[in-house]
């Protein structure tokens, strides 16, 4: 009772944020959502503490020490070239992370200026992108993916490059959806009405009300992301040794599956449990942010 | 008529996308560093031959008399040669496709059988046991790299405990007849159930590694669309009768849940087309995946500019199909 | 499960064939072209296809042949398949390359060393039914010599341009004409004398193709030749089917009745798949499983003795690898039996020269340089480089017999470098971009190496480190006029006492500058059923399987 109260007698300004914080109420009432939540925090604190959690370089083992079984000394057991894999695994973490946070931000604010090109001004502006959009489409993603990587030679910056450019159709067609409705809506008419620039309409109106969408398909879109850096990686065309990218330690331990499984299972949980993460927290936030989006 | 009309207008839009996805296949191949002569003639040629075989190649030529000349080809239904095989495209990718083909339909044919079961019964059974393992399963799936629940399969099941093949599609001591490169129908046209057998346990581990992320997504959608359905009035009464309760829902609730699982599983067939390269790879599946990840490898030029073309050609088309079957099946939706 | 059936399978077949082994030999070839033929063997069982009476071997291995007309290909798994469908006019020893009589039964040389009268086998026959006579030799060399043949293609043959100093017309080209003195006398006339024009001749893609089938311009697709077997069928990047040509000239060969070369990418799943029972035979074995092969009763391991080499290759044109102190240092860097022990199993030797101590011409007197990490810093530090330096290092993409995985090769040695203050950074490319860019100069320090052709010193020390061959396979772009001289002239004398003079002195040039650090000189491991008879593995990589049987 007290809260509705309390609700009414707000300011205009906060009427406006109370959306989020109902949003973030939902969320943390969502169980799955906090693990997720937590997942992720723990990752990354794994990524950024990791020099202090391992007393163990990520590039430098003896080579008598190979394909070593977990032990005390070497949790995770020890690579092909004796390296100790749990910290190959942690400062995997800090690839896989920055990995996907970035190739989502360069193909969010890539696809988001394109869609609002696309959407606001319309005609043949729409035309031109929303054609080339179909045309990216077209391709399975990691076929492109693996092209452009052909391209620009295989590195880990390229694979985020790469990954980045193959999914700016996702948020192109996303914004480019929104501003098209948002601009039927009352409150964009009146401010052309009132004269009000593009810009500021751009600004005040259309980008904050995309806002939500975005960041539910970015967080999930990150998942994806690291999903894919680790299966170009996994194809050679991603981090290069000796960078301890986990898909690269996953198909450079591959051969020794039998007498090592040690060194395969651990990548690849790791990996599935970072994306599991993302997952759980994007399927919150579409809860609390975007109820329209569920299906 | 409208549906007829509809489906024109969709297949002549195709014809600029199509177009623009040469174009863009041609200028991707182009910027890729590397030098097709030397891969064909391979590290023991010497520069002269190399330069001879450059001429030879065209490789000197303008990029749009280079572009035309294969736009042409490829109007003619000539989807050029092979570099290395010097076999023509359009003959040598068919068992290439047959062979995705058949590996994504039955991953596919695997992720609908279990994801919408898996999802009505969870549905039915809401908050039960079931229920919370079937999501937590399908949580999983979703968050599942290929490669590595590839691998692991691959480990288990065939190094390990040596149930099943690890690689391949049938037995090389036996092999296929290929007639329709589709070896299930191969072997049954032969009458060599024996063989059905060996194909289908080929079959079994790569189909369950691509058709996982699929089927763990088809039980989720599944799952909330039947919850939706359920609480509808309609099923309400058919349950309140108490006649054949699961049957009903069964048959009703899917009837209605089905335009959102279409949806999905038209856009899953794209991404198992992508997640074949990774699982062709890790099972010696001679698929189209393969054969083009291949050919990047070798700048067989011609193998890459047309096999990504007929790939994205297929998905397009299956996109296509999938709207007109929305459009059939759902007539509220307008012809846009 | 899967291991007993196979067992019992196994045991079964082992009865039947003995059960057979009272039949005539021509009763049991009539069988194996029906089987072969389409499905209609409907009904019949897979095990039973594979135990009574034909005999099918099937031999896995890593990629497919790429096309059947070995002129055009210098890849070994072209050759592979073709040593069994044609054959050459001179031919190697099972495990050597020791030169002896293959289509020619005999030849004379004459005493300038211009002249070469070989003496052709009798009552030979092409798989077509053509007869093999000096004629159809003269045609399949008129056809790569001259480009104004029209069975010539276009695209050239590398392995003919190389060994034989281009074509016909070319002021380098070895072969002045090839004539038929009668029907199975041939006759070479040689503008100048090449030392090793015998061992060139047993080289796989100069094997004599049925005239017929060159004029029908199908020879890429359907082979056809002499040689043991015959080619039935092939489904592209999956297998290649041979069956036994019973009209073969040495009675009693081939003892197989059909040959499957299955192509199954990743070794480890290629050795599952021999374990699981559905191959006979496998190259390309994981160093790693050798242990499991050798301890593994139902498999035998092979060594194929070597005849190679991987090395360590610097741009001696790029700072500081022009430098010789600087790749002198790095020799003393490396510990080259770790780095055998922990990637080829202990499988292969340190390599001090870039030539085997296998082939004749093998300086033993080189002594290597120790592994010492002390001396490796003295001589950076003489070098003006105390501190170190940074560089890219590249590494080979594909496996391959002397380097079975270079990209973790590379990370052991750059975790040694680095005790020395070079920092490297690894880098890598598709195979063709590798190639490319290590001929063109475009790197630092890479990996890389050599599988002999012939078992000519020539091929080795010429062919990786004559100046004449940069930009071509001379990697490190070494250009010593020293060497040049030693190598060129050991090309031209045909006295092989002085020969072996010249490339003993070679290897010391070549050692003393350093241009490259030769690491291995790997054996490689293949492995096979234990039923499987006589396979011997060949230094060049490749080896027919005429005599190989099953028990």
């Amino acid at each position: 009772m007290a809260e509705v109260q309390i609700e009414k007698v707000q300011p205009v300004q906060e009427t406006i944020s109370s959306p989020w914080r109902d949003a973030w109420r939902i969320l943390i009432r969502n169980k799955l959502a906090v693990v997720g939540f937590g997942i992720i925090v723990f990752f990354i604190l794994l990524a950024l503490l990791a020099p202090y959690i391992t007393p163990y370089p990520y590039d430098k083992g003896e080579l008598v020490n190979r394909n070593k079984p977990p032990s005390a000394e070497h949790w995770f057991g020890t690579d092909y070239n004796g390296r100790d894999i749990f910290t190959r695994v942690i400062y995997g973490a800090q690839i896989s992370l920055r990995v996907g946070v970035l190739a989502v931000l360069g193909s969010a604010l890539a696809g988001t200026v394109l869609g609002l090109l696309a959407g606001y001004y319309g005609r043949w502006v729409d035309m031109l992108i929303s054609r080339v959009f179909d045309i990216m489409l077209a391709f399975p993603s990691i076929l492109l993916a693996v092209a452009i990587v052909a391209i620009l030679g295989p590195s880990l910056n390229n694979a985020m490059l790469a990954i980045a450019i193959v999914n700016i159709p996702t948020y192109g067609r996303l914004v480019r959806s929104i501003v098209l409705r948002l601009k039927q809506e009352d409150f964009v008419t009146a401010a052309r009405a009132i004269g009000m620039g593009d810009a500021r309409i751009i600004f005040h109106h259309i980008l904050p009300n995309s806002l939500a969408p975005i960041i539910v398909t970015g967080t999930l879109g990150i998942a994806t992301a690291i999903i894919e850096a680790a299966a170009l990686g996994f194809l050679g065309l991603g981090a290069q040794p000796p960078q301890p990218e986990w898909g690269v330690m996953l198909s450079d331990s591959r051969q020794y599956i039998q007498h090592a499984p040690w060194s395969v299972i651990f990548p690849g949980l790791s990996i599935m449990l970072t994306v599991l993460g993302f997952n759980l927290v994007g399927d919150g936030l579409r809860d609390a942010l975007d109820p329209r989006m569920k299906n | 008529m409208a549906l007829l009309s509809y489906t024109v207008r969709r297949l002549l839009m195709l014809i600029p996308v199509l177009l623009g996805m040469s174009l863009i296949v041609f200028a991707i191949i182009h910027a890729i560093p590397g030098d097709p002569a030397l891969t064909i003639l391979g590290e023991k040629a010497s520069p002269k031959a190399l330069e001879e075989l450059r001429q030879q190649l065209g490789l000197y030529n303008p990029w749009y008399v280079q572009y035309f000349d294969y736009l042409s080809d490829i109007v003619r239904g000539d989807l050029g040669h092979s570099l290395h095989t010097k076999a023509p495209i359009a003959e040598e990718i068919l068992p290439y496709l047959a062979a995705t083909a058949e590996l994504t339909l039955v991953s596919m044919l695997f992720a609908v059988l279990i994801g919408v079961n898996a999802g009505i019964i969870s549905a039915w059974k809401q908050n039960s046991w079931f229920d919370y393992m079937s999501m937590l399963i399908a949580l999983i799936g979703v968050s599942m790299p290929v490669f590595w629940l590839g691998l692991m399969e691959q480990w288990v099941f065939a190094q390990e405990l040596q149930w099943l093949p690890s690689v391949g599609r049938d037995n090389p001591r036996d092999p296929v007849v290929p007639i329709t490169h589709l070896y299930i129908i191969d072997a049954m046209l032969a009458g060599r159930w024996d063989q059905l057998r060996d194909v289908l346990e080929h079959l079994i581990l790569p189909g369950i590694a691509l058709g996982t992320i699929p089927m763990a997504i088809i039980a989720r959608i599944t799952r909330s669309s039947m919850l939706e359905v359920m609480r509808s009035d309609y099923i309400r009464t058919a349950r309140a009768k108490g006649l054949g309760q699961f049957f009903v829902v069964y048959k009703h609730a899917l009837k209605n849940a089905f335009i959102p699982i279409l949806t999905i599983i038209g856009v899953q067939t794209g991404l198992l087309i992508g997640g074949a390269i990774l699982t062709e790879t890790i099972f010696g599946w001679p698929g189209v995946g393969r054969y083009i990840y291949t050919a990047i490898g070798n700048r067989d030029y011609p193998v890459i500019q047309s096999g990504i073309l007929v790939i994205a050609t297929i998905f397009v088309l299956i996109n296509l199909l999938v709207d007109l079957l929305y459009a059939y099946v759902d007539p509220r939706i307008r012809y846009r | 499960m899967k291991k007993r059936l196979m067992t019992s399978v196994l045991a079964g077949m082992l009865a039947l064939s003995m059960a057979l082994a009272g039949c005539t030999g021509s009763q049991e070839t009539q069988a194996p072209p029906n089987a072969a033929e389409g499905g209609q063997t409907a009904q019949e069982p897979v095990t039973d296809a594979g135990s009574s009476g034909p005999k099918q071997l099937i031999y896995g291995r890593g990629a497919d042949t790429k096309t059947l007309d070995p002129i055009r290909e210098t890849d070994g798994e072209t050759f592979r398949v073709t040593e069994n469908i044609y054959e050459t006019l001179v031919t190697y020893k099972e495990t050597s390359t020791e030169i002896i009589p293959g289509l020619a039964e005999s030849w004379t040389i004459s005493d300038d060393g211009l002249t070469y009268t070989f003496k052709l086998r009798q009552g030979v026959k092409f798989h077509d039914g053509t007869d093999f006579n000096a004629e159809a030799v003269v045609f399949n060399f008129e056809r790569w010599m001259d480009k104004n043949n029209p069975y010539h293609d276009e695209e050239g043959y590398p392995y003919y341009n190389d060994m034989f100093g281009g074509y016909k017309g070319d002021e380098t080209h070895v072969i002045e004409s090839v004539k038929a003195i009668d029907s199975h006398t041939l006759e070479f006339k040689l503008n100048r004398t090449l030392a090793p024009f015998l061992a060139n001749l047993g080289m796989s893609p100069f094997a004599i193709a049925s005239p017929k089938a060159i004029e029908a311009g199908t020879l890429a697709e359907h082979p056809v030749g002499t040689g043991p077997f015959k080619f039935e069928s092939w489904n592209r990047n999956d297998s290649i089917t041979l069956v036994k040509n019973t009209e073969y000239w040495d009675s009693g060969y081939p003892k197989l009745d059909k040959v499957v070369f299955k192509v199954i990418p990743e070794n480890a799943s290629r050795l599952t798949a021999l374990v699981n029972g559905e191959i006979d035979l496998m190259d390309g074995l994981n160093p790693e499983d050798v242990p499991n092969v050798e301890s593994n009763p139902d498999l035998q391991l092979y060594k194929r003795p070597p005849m190679n080499v991987g090395y360590l290759a610097f741009n001696t044109e790029k700072k500081p690898f022009d430098n010789p102190k600087v790749r002198q240092a790095i020799g003393h860097a490396i510990n080259k039996q770790e780095l055998i022990d922990a990637f080829y199993a202990g499988l292969g030797i340190p390599a001090v020269n870039p030539l085997p101590p296998s082939l004749w011409g093998h300086n033993d007197s080189v002594k290597d340089r120790e592994f010492n990490l002390e001396k490796a810093k003295q001589l950076l530090t003489e070098a003006g480089y105390p501190d170190g330096f940074k560089a890219e290092f590249w590494t080979m993409p594909v496996p391959r017999p002397y380097m079975p995985d270079g990209k973790k090769i590379a990370e052991a040695i750059q975790q040694n470098l680095k005790e020395i203050g070079i920092e490297t950074e690894i880098v890598t490319m598709e195979w063709a971009t590798y190639l490319e860019k290590t001929r063109k100069g475009e790197y630092e320090m890479c990996l890389l190496g050599w599988n002999g052709d012939n078992g000519d010193p020539d091929n080795f020390l010429y062919t990786l480190l004559d100046k004449n061959t940069i930009d071509g396979n001379n990697i490190p772009r070494y250009a010593s006029e020293e060497a040049h001289q030693l190598l060129l002239r050991a090309q031209t004398v045909t006295n092989l006492e002085e020969r072996d003079n010249l490339y003993k002195q070679a290897q010391e040039v070549i050692f003393e500058d350093a241009p490259m650090i030769p690491l291995v000189h790997a054996t490689p491991p293949l492995a096979g059923k234990a039923n499987v008879l006589n396979y011997l593995p060949h230094p060049k990589g490749t080896e027919t399987l005429r005599n190989v049987d099953l028990k």
